[in-house]
């Protein structure tokens, strides 16, 4: 009783003190709005204005018609090259797809032969270089096939092949990018306001006036994990409800009070891993350079920004110990695939198991932290 | 110190008229006007927050004048000319103990640093500075750290860097606070002595020890931004009629703040014995090698009103951090109330209140929050916390605050509200670690009222720190430290008279010499200081001070810069692992971690036909094994959906029953491929190959399912140029670097001026000849030579760890690479110019490089694709340019001619990112 009553009147001066901070408060609002609907507008994994070129030996009718296939938002309006400057334009970047339309490339096709197109592919420019190529060669096997039988009809196969694109049938990347910003916002601000908090305190002596006070370290650590811990979860649902479901629209198939149990746990994972960061830095600066560090592992291995499968072998085993692969994985089975708790329950098991391991740990080094400042 | 009145006539060396300084609202200088007369030792008193620093800085040219006109040897100090002509003839040492020292670097270094600044020759410069180190005493140290002197010692390293090129005016602010005794008198010893070899030589010193003072030339009395009084001390004592010039100040406070002062008197303790309630025995605490606290014992009885004296860094509050429990002794006990303090137990603190150093309340809450915070946390009822809250913002004289934030108080309230809340809960002991330093001598004593009540009217045991005598002189009993050793503990009085000396200092110094062991010896050393000083004050070389560079720029002074920075970076184990093991770290993690190649995509098959027709498309599927990986199969829709969803599976495909019936039929039936689209581009990836595996069955002509080729349809040459394996690691290797190579020398080149802002040491670039070019070039160095090392070390990766050879021109990559770091430093200095803490340098620097690099310079979308704004700023942004050329030269093969035109637009770069920080940095502080 005395230790939940000591808890909650440190946390609540936590919040207080959080409050007061009027550009932090500025920047929490920014983070989980504004900068979640520009990350999950602005990158998209679908081809999108992308730059051609046509070589055109053939200046057939059909020729003219392909050249006038490519529209935006997709493509760039083509412009003509020669064939010798090819190399060169590619060279210099000027464009990510060249496609070059041989002589006599009409006549064959009436003759019903099957001519030859080039594409010539950037491959540096990896998302999008694979799916334009295969746009390219649908809308061009479309264009020529309307415009050599006139009409709109598309021979069948003798089997056809339905895709069915599952939880997001539209292949929408906001979707996806809006709750991917969500949790790295999670990620990034948590650890830096715990992390940050426990330095104040330290730096500024508080913490000392703390531990001679009749209060455990445990206290004082848990107080930190609720009241950091609430802001942030009262942000990302408001970020969630306002931003994700009522701006961008995007659907959630799962259970929301499922999901936010996730986040909760997660939240006690990041503040333990600010508490932990804030206690062996001996200084803000040293804090700073070590979270830009820490968060960038943290969210490019979480498979927000490349899938997990895609990762080599050796590493998945490695980010199995992840926290925020785990977030990204059950945010994904709940929000879009509609999962429930026996579909995400090992994930849920390893972030509370890591977040408590970060937390025992941190207790035990909170007292000889002390004895590291000065 | 001989103090003659011909001398105040002597024409002024500083001339103040009508400064008035502000800091936001408040006023820091109010309006003042003075004469600084010359040859002088001149003494500014005060307490803290009273405009001594302020108006030091500015004479010293190191803070920008606000308003009024200072005029310093014979020039008007706002213009720049002027103080460019006369900095090498000023010293100026900030306040704080070794403020503009670099704590990496040795004694011999540091000092040498400023000689280099001052222009000093590589032959002068050994000479001069062993002249220094001999005179000052620290001649058998020249290679410790300066973070490892005590606090008298990095003065006195200060104190040589000020004198390395013979000033005429020397700036001392606050130079003994905090110090030891022995060391203080020392000091002022050393200060005498250059004097007598320099008598033309002007000081203008600032004290907060007012004893100090008393033996000075001239002395000038300053409160609330304003100047009290001027004179000799003698003059001033004798206008208010008082003993010494602590009284004398406080007479010459203005009515108001006197009201209410009455001379501290203490109702003696009575003699009874009473029970002991802290006892340590043999209390040891080392950190490493160094011993902090060295067997001290000591035993405090109930009531008892205890002192510490002792300098800063004396091992005063360790010692109450382990009485405390904050620090676990390494040997030794300590109990209160006869109980252990490690078993921590709850009680026994409860019966503690505890003052912290630093004011250790919350700035952020209100008087009334901060103590409504700590009632509740030692759970005191409610109603009698509103109570006993109310009699101590009465009694503690704080009604008029209560509602103000805790950091808006002035100095002196804030200690009241600090011994308020260790009074909160009525303990029975109060450890109070130096509560009074920075205080004025009037709040100073109403402080000490208090003190004195609850120890002899409430019985409270008091346990206090101090570095003021006279304070000493008030507690029942003190105990004298230095370097974490007790030399006495007795009451005051006794102190003095066991040692037959006239005040507790002398007693002090006597003990401390004893302890040091021979003070032959040490009397033999003082000898030697004051012999060698004379050549101290003139040396036999003649220092070329101002002949040599005076110039705009100077390349000895740039070097210096160049090395004091790479010497700092060397000794800082954690930049130094940020700069290396971060950039190789993140090549790892980028390297690997991102990466767009879909492959070995898990999938089921949920066969409803089980005819040889089902079997032999989904064969097909099994075949692609670069694409797809077969799991178990599927039995039923329900099944299916829940492997999707668990994403044990990420593809589908489900036959439908009569599938081979409906094909020999020629019905064409259909084939449902269920692809996870969680993930879009994922998802969009595997339906491509699914289709691509269902065509090239479709046009197999040995297949049995094929329908052989198709009419008007062309065939395609797809040419993956430059890649032709289509891996993204030929594309994410040679980028990172890009990435890498502005974030890192960024990051540290901001931090590193940024540092030298937030730590003090800047002053030596405000108050030197130093010009922007020199500082900023100096310091940009070594983070260049670190990034061209970091570039060698991700060739390297690229080639050993991720097997990416460079596959074009590796000279002009690196000429590339060399011109990407003047440029990525560059934009570090740029930065520095406008942030002023480390914290907000480290992620200003972060957010405006990894945005810009990842979003419009092509690492994630090619340039080519971008629109609008974004465009624009990939087109300015210098990672677009540095991208095209390390893809280019990895990668693409590409040979020089192509890299040319990114290597103009570098170079063009660099320039323009110098030019602009010159322009922004301030030689003076705001």
């Amino acid at each position: 009783m005395r230790t939940l009553l000591n808890i909650f009147w440190l946390g609540l001066k936590e919040i207080v003190s959080l409050l007061s901070d009027v550009v932090m408060v500025i920047f929490l609002c920014y983070a989980f709005t504004m900068a979640i609907y520009v990350q999950a507008t602005g990158i998209s994994t679908q081809v999108n204005n992308a730059s051609i070129a046509f070589v055109d030996e053939d200046s057939s009718a059909l020729s003219k018609e392909l050249f006038n296939a490519f529209l935006p938002p997709y493509f760039q309006y083509p412009k003509y090259i020669e064939a010798r400057d090819v190399e060169d334009a590619m060279d210099k970047g000027l464009f990510m797809f060249v496609v070059a339309i041989p002589t006599r490339f009409e006549s064959d096709l009436r003759a019903g032969r099957n001519p030859d197109v080039q594409v010539n592919v950037d491959a540096t420019a990896m998302k999008q270089a694979g799916i334009g190529a295969d746009y390219i060669k649908n809308i061009i096997n479309q264009r020529t096939s309307t415009f050599l039988k006139r009409t709109d009809e598309k021979a069948r196969e003798p089997v056809n092949l339905v895709v069915r694109r599952m939880f997001n049938p539209n292949g929408i990347s906001a979707w996806f990018t809006s709750v991917v910003a969500i949790i790295n916002q999670v990620t990034l601000l948590t650890v830096v306001l715990t992390g940050a908090a426990v330095i104040r305190e330290r730096e500024h002596g508080t913490l000392e006036h703390l531990l001679v006070m009749p209060l455990s370290a445990f206290e004082i650590a848990m107080a930190k994990v609720w009241a950091n811990g609430l802001v942030i979860l009262i942000a990302t649902g408001f970020s969630l409800f306002l931003i994700v479901k009522t701006v961008l629209q995007v659907p959630f198939a799962g259970s929301i009070p499922l999901w936010f149990c996730g986040v909760v746990l997660y939240l006690f994972f990041t503040t333990a891993l600010g508490i932990f960061l804030g206690t062996i830095s001996r200084s803000m600066a040293q804090f700073a350079l070590l979270i830009v560090l820490v968060i960038v592992l943290m969210q490019l291995l979480s498979g927000g920004t490349t899938p997990i499968e895609s990762q080599p072998k050796w590493l998945q085993y490695i980010t199995f110990f992840l926290p925020s692969r785990h977030f990204v994985s059950f945010s994904q089975v709940i929000i879009y695939r509609g999962g429930g708790l026996s579909a995400v329950w090992l994930q849920f098991l390893m972030v509370t198991a890591i977040g408590l391991g970060f937390f025992v740990y941190s207790l035990v080094l909170f007292r000889k932290s002390i004895a590291v400042t000065k | 110190m001989a103090s003659s009145a011909s001398q105040t006539v002597n024409k002024p060396v500083v001339s103040i008229k009508d400064v008035t300084h502000r800091y936001g609202n408040v006023v820091a200088l109010n309006g003042i006007s003075l004469d600084i007369p010359s040859g002088l030792m001149v003494g500014i008193i005060g307490p803290d927050g009273v405009g001594k620093s302020t108006l030091m800085a500015i004479v010293a040219g190191s803070k920008k004048l606000q308003q009024g006109k200072v005029t310093v040897l014979g020039g008007d100090i706002a213009d720049a000319s002027h103080r460019g002509a006369v900095c090498p003839k000023i010293a100026y040492m900030p306040q704080g103990l070794g403020k503009n020292l670099y704590l990496e670097l040795s004694v011999y270094e540091n000092v040498d640093f400023m000689a280099r600044l001052f222009g000093l020759s590589a032959a002068e410069r050994p000479v001069r500075i062993k002249e220094l180190l001999d005179a000052t005493g620290l001649g058998p140290f020249p290679d410790r750290p300066a973070g490892k002197l005590s606090g008298g010692m990095k003065q006195k390293v200060g104190l040589c860097g000020a004198l390395v090129h013979e000033p005429d005016l020397l700036i001392l602010d606050e130079p003994t606070t905090g110090v030891d005794p022995l060391s203080r008198r020392q000091f002022w010893t050393l200060i005498d002595d250059i004097r007598k070899g320099r008598p033309s030589m002007s000081v203008a010193i600032s004290t907060a020890y007012m004893d100090e003072a008393q033996k000075w030339d001239w002395i000038v009395a300053m409160d609330a931004g304003k100047v009290l009084a001027t004179g000799t001390p003698a003059e001033l004592m004798q206008r208010t009629n008082t003993k010494d010039l602590e009284q004398c100040f406080i007479a010459l406070l203005p009515e108001e703040k006197r009201s209410g002062h009455k001379e501290v008197t203490i109702p003696p303790r009575s003699d009874a014995k009473s029970e002991i309630v802290i006892e340590a025995k043999d209390l040891t605490r080392r950190f490493g090698a160094f011993t902090a606290v060295d067997h001290v014992s000591l035993s405090i009885e109930r009531g008892e009103i205890f002192g510490f004296l002792g300098s800063n860094g004396c091992g005063k509050s360790t010692t109450m951090k382990m009485l405390t429990g904050l620090l676990p002794p390494t040997e030794g006990t300590a109990t209160l109330f006869g109980q252990s303090v490690e078993a921590g137990s709850i009680e026994v603190r409860n019966q503690i209140g505890y003052m912290t150093q630093a004011f250790s309340l919350y700035g952020e809450l209100t008087v009334r929050q901060n103590l409504v915070l700590d009632a509740r946390l030692y759970h005191i009822p409610p109603e009698k916390a509103k109570v006993r809250i109310g009699e101590l913002v009465k009694k503690f004289g704080l009604e008029a605050h209560i509602d103000a934030l805790a950091e808006d108080l002035p100095l002196g309230m804030r200690q009241r509200l600090s011994l308020a809340v260790a009074v909160l809960h009525e303990p029975e002991m109060l450890i109070l670690d130096e509560p009074t330093s920075g205080v004025d001598p009037v709040a100073r004593d109403s402080f000490w009222e208090l003190l004195i009540d609850l120890s002899r009217k409430q019985g409270v045991t008091i346990f206090v720190t101090t570095h003021f005598m006279n304070e000493a002189m008030r507690c029942d009993r003190i105990s004298l430290m230095n370097s974490g050793k007790v030399l006495a503990c007795d009451a005051p009085q006794k102190l003095i008279e066991e040692r037959g000396t006239a005040t507790l200092e002398d007693a002090f110094i006597g003990y401390m010499e004893d302890a040091i062991g021979d003070a032959a010896a040490k009397e033999e050393d003082k000898d030697k200081a004051a012999a060698s000083a004379p050549p101290a004050g003139q040396p036999a070389t003649q220092p070329a001070t101002s002949e040599h560079h005076t110039g705009w720029f100077s390349l000895v002074r740039m070097l210096a810069y160049t090395n004091n920075e790479t010497m700092q970076i060397r000794r800082d184990p954690v930049r130094l692992a940020f700069a290396f093991i971060g950039s190789a770290l993140l090549m790892l993690i980028f390297g690997f971690g991102i990466t767009s190649d879909v492959e070995h995509v898990r999938y089921a098959s949920l066969d409803l036909d089980q005819s040889p027709e089902s079997r032999l498309y989904l064969e097909q599927f099994a075949g692609a094994q670069r694409y797809f990986t077969l799991t178990p199969p599927i039995r039923s829709e329900e099944e299916a959906l829940k492997r999707l969803q668990s994403n044990d599976v990420s593809l589908v495909v489900e036959v439908p029953p009569d599938f081979g019936r409906d094909f020999r039929r020629g019905s064409k039936p259909d084939i449902s491929a269920a692809v996870d689209g969680a993930d879009p581009f994922r998802g969009e990836t595997i339906a491509q190959y699914a289709k691509g595996v269902h065509d090239t069955l479709m046009h197999d002509p040995g297949s049995e399912l094929s329908s052989g080729p198709d009419k008007y349809t062309a065939k395609f040459q797809t040419r993956f140029m430059y890649n032709p394996t289509f891996e993204s690691i030929y594309t994410i290797v040679p980028s990172v670097p890009s990435l890498l190579l502005v974030l890192i020398p960024a990051v540290l080149m901001a931090v590193s001026v940024v540092r030298e802002k937030e730590l003090g040491s800047i002053i030596n670039f405000y108050v030197t000849p130093t010009g922007r070019l020199e500082y900023l070039v100096g310091k940009q160095l070594p983070y260049i030579a670190i990034g061209m090392m970091n570039y060698i070390i991700l060739v390297i990766m690229a080639r050993v760890v991720f097997g990416v050879p460079i596959k074009g021109s590796f000279l002009m990559l690196t000429v590339s690479t060399l011109l990407y770091l003047i440029v990525t430093t560059g934009i570090g200095m740029v930065i520095s110019t406008f942030t002023s803490s480390q914290v907000a340098a480290v992620f200003v620097t972060a957010i405006l490089t990894i945005l810009p690099t990842t979003q419009f310079s092509g690492l994630l979308q090619p340039v080519s694709t971008l629109e609008g704004r974004a465009q624009f700023i990939g087109s300015i942004w210098p990672t677009t340019y540095y991208m095209h050329s390390s893809v280019g030269a990895y990668t693409k093969g590409l040979g020089p001619d192509f890299l040319l035109q990114d290597i103009i637009f570098l170079a063009c770069c660099a320039p323009i990112l110098l030019i602009v920080s010159i322009a922004s940095m301030r030689k003076q502080e705001k």
